[in-house]
């Protein structure tokens, strides 16, 4: 099927260009960009006029539910919020019932992901069995049956033994290791910033500390394994301070953050406001401006959506019962947008941050428009406003912080290898 | 943010924080309280019908049979029908959620709740769930608020001192743990005190303490300096497991009340506990029993208060 994409606004941040430019799209990939390539015709022209073409979004890390948690939500459930939210590829935790342990369920979730033909999904294999922090996973088998990276989601690995040697391991075969630093025992019982709220609030608190000690351990791990260390949803000053100095020693060390993280604080928990029960907590406002200043200077390669669909019964609780997490696929965009206009970052460095850059850290030729690249594109309206509302969303997760918010930006095209996966006019 | 305590006209819906009431509210619950008291003049304080057909459910999900006696005490005093559920500390393990809970009983036509939880903002939770003409009263709720006992206390403080904005006050023990401490320290700075101290050992201090606007203290003996109220915490026995404390003994060495330490305060100082004590651990006999300690009316006018609450509550439209 060939496309013409006309009129747009051409936006690849990997090729830094930010023109008035045609795309055309043949036999799943780029066929031309600019003047249609000889004899092309095309069986369906998209006039996208006012709207903004980019490369698809790739999000590193959106939990999919599947297996085991299906009452929280689906495969095509959150597949489907993922094209909605201009997102063609993404990365799933291991954090699934059973983890994501053996290759074979690994080969199951990428089959059923495949038949469902929505986005792409890359499974980030557990580290270790169970996730339980004692025994090493069959990393190699895993790569072979489709994990890009290995990490513990937000299960702790206390033993620093076996991460030392989980590390060793995973850089003889050059894998990268995806870990969320955190302290589990200063971090034990904690549900918000040990700051101002959570003190007025009287909610048991997470430290900073918790995430700079376990961080300093794995810096100090990856300097001595030589392993490539993703750091996983910073979310303090200090933490980003730790890993732009590693960075500035040339460290083989990357990071992400959350978007929850980029636009909130601890000050929007108000009267308990479970939706913003997220792990990591959502920290001061000092350390949500030290997580934009290292985004804007590169120490933050990424920007997630940290999809975590929750069912309603979960977060009706009290706070520190309540389960973590909120849905983000379908606010990885207008987030993103709302950022680059609140820091007046230009939309070419922004939207690196969800397009080339993840898809770097997950090691995929996706993320960019160049001729025979994948046609994995998002074409959306950047002034069109719309309100965070459960009916709004796709996600089995009505679950945001940002409910109520009037955002910028929807999606009005999903291509992902050159099919229309989701397509939308209001 | 609104305020969920407050109706549109600015009067009392919810009692569930002395945070974020304004201080004419403060001090009319405190007016209010005091022509229940000197009604009663010494003697026991006398049945008014101001309840009269409502019903009042004590929602106790952490056990306490004294806050929920005081609580029970004057609702029949406001000649309300009352009811006492004491539905243990773990809703979740009858399988009903906190909310279901909630729903059926206002399927009973409750016209007040009383809630003890023992999550933080278990009492918020409820108050945005129950229909308009339901009033929430916070009882306890985790770590986070107890306002009736806040504010009996700051009866029992204005009792004995008359007024608020001369005060310096110090509250000793277990801040990090404890919701007294917070809705202590909401309503002495609301209603004016320019002094406000505590006094604890680092381990059992919230983070940002100071930003609740107290002065900090690790040495009680400069911390009981020239104060005119003390104010101790109870401290729970299982802080001495999760690296809190050392011992009870060395706690009491170092932060219990002595006379010996007492004597750094204004020999007018009252104390005060919220109760039950630990004799021996964070206050000694002879202080509680002494002329300084006004314990025992604290309890008195704990019914006091609860009953102005409460008849202010049934009050608001």
């Amino acid at each position: 099927m060939n496309i013409h994409i006309k009129n747009g606004r051409l936006i690849d941040p990997k090729n830094r260009i930010d023109a008035q430019r045609d795309v055309f799209v043949a036999e799943k990939r780029i066929a031309a960009i600019g003047a249609a390539p000889d004899g092309f015709v095309a069986d369906q022209v998209i006039d996208a006029a006012g709207l903004i073409v980019m490369p698809g979004l790739v999000d590193v890390a959106a939990r999919l539910r599947e297996p085991g948690f299906e009452y929280k939500a689906t495969l095509e459930s959150e597949m489907e919020a993922a094209v909605a939210g201009g997102v063609t590829s993404l990365a799933c935790p291991p954090d699934t019932d059973p983890p994501l342990d053996e290759p074979g369920l690994v080969e199951m979730l990428k089959h059923r992901a495949r038949s469902l033909n929505l986005c792409r999904v890359f499974p980030v294999g557990a580290l270790t069995y169970g996730l339980k922090g004692a025994e090493l996973t069959e990393m190699a088998e895993l790569t072979d049956a489709g994990c890009k990276a290995f990490g513990q989601a937000d299960a702790p690995l206390t033993d620093t033994r076996v991460l030392l040697r989980a590390m060793q391991y995973a850089a003889t075969f050059g894998y990268s290791v995806w870990l969320r630093p955190q302290d589990s025992f200063i971090a034990r019982n904690g549900v918000a910033h040990d700051g101002e709220v959570a003190t007025r609030l009287g909610l048991p608190s997470i430290p900073v500390v918790a995430e700079t000690v376990a961080l300093s351990t794995m810096l100090h791990l990856a300097r001595e394994t030589g392993a490539r260390l993703h750091v996983c949803l910073i979310s303090s000053a200090a933490g980003v301070e730790l890993v732009r100095a590693a960075k500035r020693e040339g460290l083989a060390v990357t990071c992400d953050v959350s978007m929850n993280h980029v636009h909130l604080s601890e000050m929007d928990i108000g009267y308990f406001d479970a939706n913003c029960h997220l792990a990591p907590p959502l920290r001061s406002l000092r350390d949500r401006d030290a997580l934009r200043a290292g985004l804007k200077d590169g120490t933050i390669d990424a920007i997630c959506s940290n999809h975590s669909p929750v069912d309603e019964d979960a977060k009706q609780l009290p706070f520190a019962e309540a389960e973590d997490g909120a849905t983000g696929l379908e606010l990885l965009l207008p987030l993103g947008l709302k950022w680059a206009e609140q820091d007046g970052v230009p939309l070419l460095d922004a939207m690196k941050l969800v397009t080339v850059n993840p898809a770097q850290l997950i090691g995929q030729k996706v993320g960019y428009l160049s001729v025979g690249a994948h046609a994995d594109l998002c074409i959306f309206d950047p002034d069109a406003s719309w309100v965070v509302e459960p009916a709004a969303l796709k996600s089995q997760g009505k679950n945001s912080p940002f409910l109520g918010y009037e955002v910028r930006g929807r999606v009005r095209y999903t291509l992902v290898e050159g099919q229309v996966a989701y397509q939308s006019n209001n | 943010m609104n305020n969920p305590q407050l109706n549109k006209n600015g009067e009392l819906q919810h009692l569930l924080s002395t945070e974020g009431l304004p201080a004419p509210i403060l001090r009319n619950i405190l007016d209010h309280a005091a022509t229940f008291v000197s009604a009663a003049e010494g003697s026991e304080i006398k049945k008014v019908p101001l309840l009269h057909g409502k019903s009042v459910f004590n929602i106790f999900f952490e056990n306490s049979t004294r806050t929920r006696t005081t609580f029970e005490i004057a609702a029949k005093r406001l000649s309300a029908d009352v009811v006492n559920l004491n539905i243990g500390s773990s809703s979740a393990s009858k399988g009903e959620t906190l909310l279901d809970t909630v729903g059926n009983l206002c399927a009973m036509h409750a016209d007040m709740f009383v809630v003890r939880h023992a999550q933080s903002g278990a009492a918020h939770l409820i108050a945005r769930h129950v229909a308009p003409e339901i009033h929430v009263i916070n009882a306890g709720d985790g770590r986070h608020a107890h306002p009736t006992q806040a504010l009996l206390d700051m009866f029992t403080i204005r009792h004995f001192k008359k007024e608020f904005h001369n005060l310096r006050v110090a509250i000793v023990g277990d801040i990090l743990h404890s919701r007294v401490a917070r809705s202590q320290i909401h309503a002495l700075t609301t209603l004016g005190v320019p002094e406000v101290r505590v006094i604890a050992p680092k381990t059992l201090l919230p983070a940002m303490v100071g930003k609740l606007g107290v002065q900090v203290y690790h040495d009680m003996r400069q911390g009981l300096r020239d104060v005119d109220v003390v104010m101790m915490l109870r401290l729970q026995n299982e802080r001495m497991q999760g690296a809190l404390l050392p011992s009870a003994q060395e706690y009491f060495k170092y932060y219990g009340l002595t006379q010996e330490k007492l004597v750094q305060a204004k020999s007018d100082a009252i104390v005060m506990h919220p109760g039950p004590m630990n004799r021996g651990v964070e206050i000694d006999s002879s202080v509680a029993d002494g002329a300084n300690s006004v314990i025992l009316p604290q309890v008195t006018f704990g019914i006091a208060v609860r009953m102005a609450v409460m008849s202010m509550l049934a009050g608001a439209k």
